[in-house]
């Protein structure tokens, strides 16, 4: 926390006057944003205030408009790409999951970055073996029950969430994006996923956090973002708000579209 | 408390893993449908078919569609579709001649043959990945193009491709191995490499996950337009490899070479389990579809029965599979979705 307040550590990343505009549609104006090492961010804000496109630019699944920069580690990164941020360690668990889900479990565990041998063929047996491992070993499924080779499609919501999220958690990121991680999951599922954020910056990785569920960003989060109609409308260290002074902003935020 | 915990977590019901059966299904389906069929003709007709000559045959003529058949596997598997294929047969067989008459040295002729397969399927990828155009439409398109271009060519005129004047072809795609048809060596072979392309490389897992869900694999890093073009591209050079295989079993190149083609190869693709809907398919089931789709063809005609009833059996073996597959495919899923 004081780490991230000093002015002298370099954010692992910062996105300066991203715009995205799509047609007509202007959905991020001139964003500033950035995550310090060992921060866990919270993004706030009510639907279609621009959380999710703001991820997805910060992933490189979005090209920002002209004008905006992503400066990883103090270097500006031109080409930004998903396969380039993925490369840099930054990993997301998104709303929408992102499985296939006509595939085994291993093959979206090791979706986009499979694990090959040294001929350069795909090591299918590690994969598997792995993964089995993972499911174990981090979303505590027991190895009996769900097996690498099972078909996505016919797992429980709460099972799909595991593998989404263990897909982020194994490769030891810089930076996870959660977005929307405990939708729809049970208490248990929800708990073990905010146990993990915790986690995270036990581990000295930086976080960002996006959740409906303000009982659930405020108490992990050192720093909160608020975002109303594509603008960053209020930035906020956790030592300077309480939890109620923060809901009874965002209600203000949803009413009239400015913090004050 | 304890009670709700448990109700929480993943369901323990699922206890095996998904037997052997339900993961090679199809593919186990098919080769049953290949041994009830050759099971059949043997009966029609044990006089025909206990003799070696049938079984030649069609290890000739098959693998002429059915090399393109596992190179279109891909494309299928990405939730696309060429049907341009039987045009760039054409094309680049038209440029191989072309190159040869004009005195280039038959080596880099077929290379240049290989070339111009490559950028006709680069093109299709391209419309189809980068600009989205619906792929059954473009390559519709592009077939007439393709096929004009090479009509343009060769002027509407066929080059013969005898083998005093290219022997080195012939031994390659004519001559047999010690009695094996070299054309079903070279079936094999691709087979076997492209199955390795398909299970084995970081290319045929991102096949999968393109045809599967192409938001995910995007958001996962994976380049779709790059996939789905390899694949497209890849299909453009064995359709030449496939045209020139062709001509040279006849001695000949005729300018409608391709014609008849494209019916059998994407049955062969379909029948062999792969998805029309994309993410799933095998280059085993496509294989062996497409020698069943090829003994169809001689077994009919040499069982002594009528040729008219030769499109009667196919699409009874096509429709009878597909449907199968398709109830199959169902039951498994239901029985896995409820975990009973």
């Amino acid at each position: 926390m004081s780490q991230a307040n000093t002015p002298a550590s370099v954010p692992v990343i910062e996105l300066r006057n991203v715009s995205k505009t799509f047609g007509e549609v202007r959905s991020l104006s001139a964003i500033d944003f950035k995550v310090h090492p060992g921060e866990i961010v919270g993004l706030l804000g009510d639907n279609g205030a621009g959380k999710s496109t703001l991820v997805k630019t910060v992933m490189g699944f979005h090209r920002p408009d002209s004008g905006g920069e992503i400066i990883f580690k103090g270097k500006r990164i031109d080409d930004w790409s998903v396969a380039r941020a993925r490369g840099l360690g930054i990993e997301t668990v998104y709303q929408e999951r992102a499985l296939c889900e006509k595939q085994p479990i291993w093959r979206n565990m090791f979706m986009g970055r499979e694990l090959r041998n040294s001929w350069g063929l795909l090591d299918v047996q590690r994969m598997r073996s792995e993964c089995a491992r993972l499911m174990s070993e981090h979303m505590g499924f027991t190895s009996a029950a769900v097996h690498p080779d099972n078909i996505v499609t016919t797992m429980s919501g709460g099972e799909k969430q595991g593998v989404a999220i263990t897909r982020a958690l194994y490769f030891d990121a810089e930076l996870v994006i959660l977005d929307e991680p405990t939708m729809g999951l049970s208490l248990t599922e929800t708990k073990k996923t905010l146990d993990f954020v915790g986690n995270i910056k036990k581990a000295g990785k930086s976080a960002i956090f996006i959740d409906h569920n303000i009982f659930h960003v405020y108490p992990v989060v050192d720093r909160l973002y608020v975002l109303d109609r594509g603008k960053v409308a209020g930035v906020y260290d956790k030592s300077q708000i309480t939890m109620d002074q923060l809901i009874e902003r965002l209600y203000h935020v949803a009413r009239t579209g400015s913090m004050q | 408390m304890s009670t709700e915990t448990r109700k929480a977590r993943p369901a323990d019901n699922r206890v095996a893993p998904p037997s052997w059966l339900r993961r090679y299904g199809s593919q186990l389906g098919i080769i049953g449908v290949g041994l009830a069929m050759w099971l059949g003709f043997v009966l029609a007709a044990p006089a025909v078919f206990t003799n070696i000559d049938i079984y030649k045959a069609f290890a000739q003529t098959t693998p002429q569609f059915g090399i393109i058949a596992l190179a279109l596997t891909f494309v299928v598997i990405t939730g696309e579709i060429d049907l341009s294929f039987p045009s760039i047969m054409a094309l680049g067989t038209a440029a191989f001649c072309l190159l040869a008459q004009a005195g280039i040295p038959w080596p880099i002729a077929l290379v240049g043959a290989f070339v111009v397969g490559a950028i006709c399927g680069w093109i299709n990828g391209t419309l189809v990945a980068r600009l989205n155009i619906p792929s059954l439409v473009i390559t519709i398109g592009t077939s007439f193009l393709f096929r004009g271009l090479e009509l343009v060519l060769m002027n509407g005129t066929g080059v013969p491709l005898t083998a005093d004047k290219y022997p080195a072809l012939h031994a390659i795609f004519r001559e047999p191995v010690w009695g094996v048809p070299v054309q079903s060596l070279w079936m094999i072979a691709i087979g076997i490499a492209l199955w390795l392309l398909l299970n084995r490389s970081r290319f045929g897992a991102h096949v999968f996950l393109v045809g599967d869900n192409p938001t995910s694999a995007r958001l996962m890093g994976v380049d779709v337009v790059r996939v789905k073009t390899k694949a497209f591209t890849l299909v453009g050079v064995i359709a030449v490899l496939a045209g020139i295989m062709t001509s040279i079993y006849g001695y000949y190149f005729w300018p409608t070479t391709g014609d008849g083609f494209l019916l059998n190869t994407i049955a062969s693709v379909f029948l062999g389990g792969t998805s029309v809907f994309g993410g799933t398919g095998s280059i085993v089931g496509s294989f062996v579809a497409s020698y069943i789709i090829g003994a169809i063809n001689a077994g009919i005609v040499s069982a002594g029965i009528n040729a008219f009833y030769t499109q009667l059996c196919f699409g009874l073996v096509i429709v009878v599979s597909v449907v199968l597959q398709t109830i199959i495919e169902r039951r498994i899923r239901r029985q896995s979705i409820t975990g009973r």
